[in-house]
């Protein structure tokens, strides 16, 4: 799809950010990313501060995709552990948290005001119902490449009944299921 | 709608630790905790709540703090926002010490390659108990589908697809 012709990635800058910059660096990201930080953030700190090569990047990537969290929120931490200890891990998740945490409460507010205002319910009603069709999207992304793997496909109908259908609560369903579907995985392999 | 700090804190703390594949495979959980077992909220404002937060920037979690902010005003959201995102900071911490030592390890791929279906099941099911109410009218499915299809087969940005859903909804067409 993209024609443009490889281009090699920027080195990284080699200068350690200071806590500050970290804060102001994931507080702006906080800001910008709407539904999907991601590929913003590698914007952000590959090519435009150049904290991170981009095979540095991904790697560390690698380790927040494995952990439990929000992938974007555990790289806040590594990059800011990895440059400046503690504080820097604190003040990068600070400064991604800070802007969505107030505009989040202030729609909150908003949505407190005028809930009894019949136009504004549907409103709402029409808001929510799209979020809801957004997180279908996202799901049938991710069950779409699992089609022609009939066992990976299995567990994920599975998973899907025990906590769709018969409401399973998630610590028992997942301590059933992932060590389940690892272990399929593994003889699958072997 | 109100809630108990240490209630508040235990839950998100346990969800923190759960979500393998990002915040939305913890969603069902949430609503699940919130609406069945606490009885905090019902499954309506729950909805309303997560599509309210879906307008707002920044990571896809942040429909915690606002029902944190909602049960337990701004020390809820506080506690709420800590008790999400604190834990499996802690995690990713430790972790990253370790990760030189189990990077290359075969199981390391194993486990992640085996809670790819898993992680698809749950975000499934966050989808299916979030649409069951959300979508509860012929006209709101009507939304919710067109959104689905939409954010598939095109790259409009997902504040486009809110807007016109909440721009739907307030035409009013098939409300009561």
């Amino acid at each position: 799809m993209d024609q443009t012709p490889p281009r090699l990635p920027p080195e990284p800058a080699g200068v350690a950010p200071t806590v500050g910059a970290l804060f102001r660096g994931f507080l702006a990201l906080g800001l910008m990313g709407f539904g999907g930080v991601l590929p913003l953030a590698r914007r952000m700190l590959v090519e435009e501060r150049r904290w991170l090569g981009a095979a540095e990047f991904a790697d560390l990537l690698g380790l927040c995709q494995f952990l439990p969290g929000g992938n974007v929120i555990n790289l806040s931490v590594a990059v800011g552990l990895r440059f400046r200890g503690v504080p820097g891990a604190a003040a990068a998740l600070a400064g991604l948290l800070a802007a969505p945490s107030v505009v989040v409460v202030v729609l909150g507010a908003v949505y407190d005001r005028f809930a009894e205002d019949p136009a504004v319910r549907h409103a709402f009603a029409g808001l929510a119902a799209a979020a809801a069709g957004l997180l279908i999207g996202l799901a049938a992304k991710l069950v779409w490449p699992l089609r022609r793997q009939p066992v990976p496909a299995g567990l994920a109908v599975l998973c899907f009944l025990a906590i769709a259908v018969f409401r399973v609560p998630l610590l028992p369903a997942l301590l059933v299921l992932a060590p389940f579907s690892v272990l399929l995985r593994h003889w699958g392999r072997a | 709608m109100s809630a108990p700090l240490p209630g508040l804190a235990l839950l998100f703390a346990e969800l923190s630790l759960l979500a393998f594949g990002g915040g939305n495979s913890v969603l069902p959980e949430m609503q699940r905790r919130m609406v069945d077992v606490h009885g905090w909220m019902t499954a309506a404002q729950f909805n309303a709540l997560f599509g309210l937060a879906q307008a707002a920037p920044g990571p896809n979690m942040m429909v915690v703090t606002l029902l944190g902010w909602r049960l337990a005003g701004v020390w809820g959201a506080l506690v709420a926002t800590a008790a999400m995102f604190g834990p499996s900071s802690l995690v990713t911490g430790i972790a990253l010490r370790a990760w030189e030592r189990f990077r290359h390890a075969p199981w390391r791929r194993a486990v992640q390659a085996g809670l790819v279906p898993v992680t698809a099941g749950l975000v499934s099911a966050g989808a299916a108990v979030v649409a069951a109410t959300a979508a509860g009218t012929l006209s709101l499915a009507g939304v919710a589908v067109a959104a689905a299809a939409l954010s598939i087969a095109t790259k409009l940005h997902p504040l486009w697809l809110l807007g016109l859903g909440a721009a739907f909804g307030l035409s009013g067409m098939g409300f009561d």
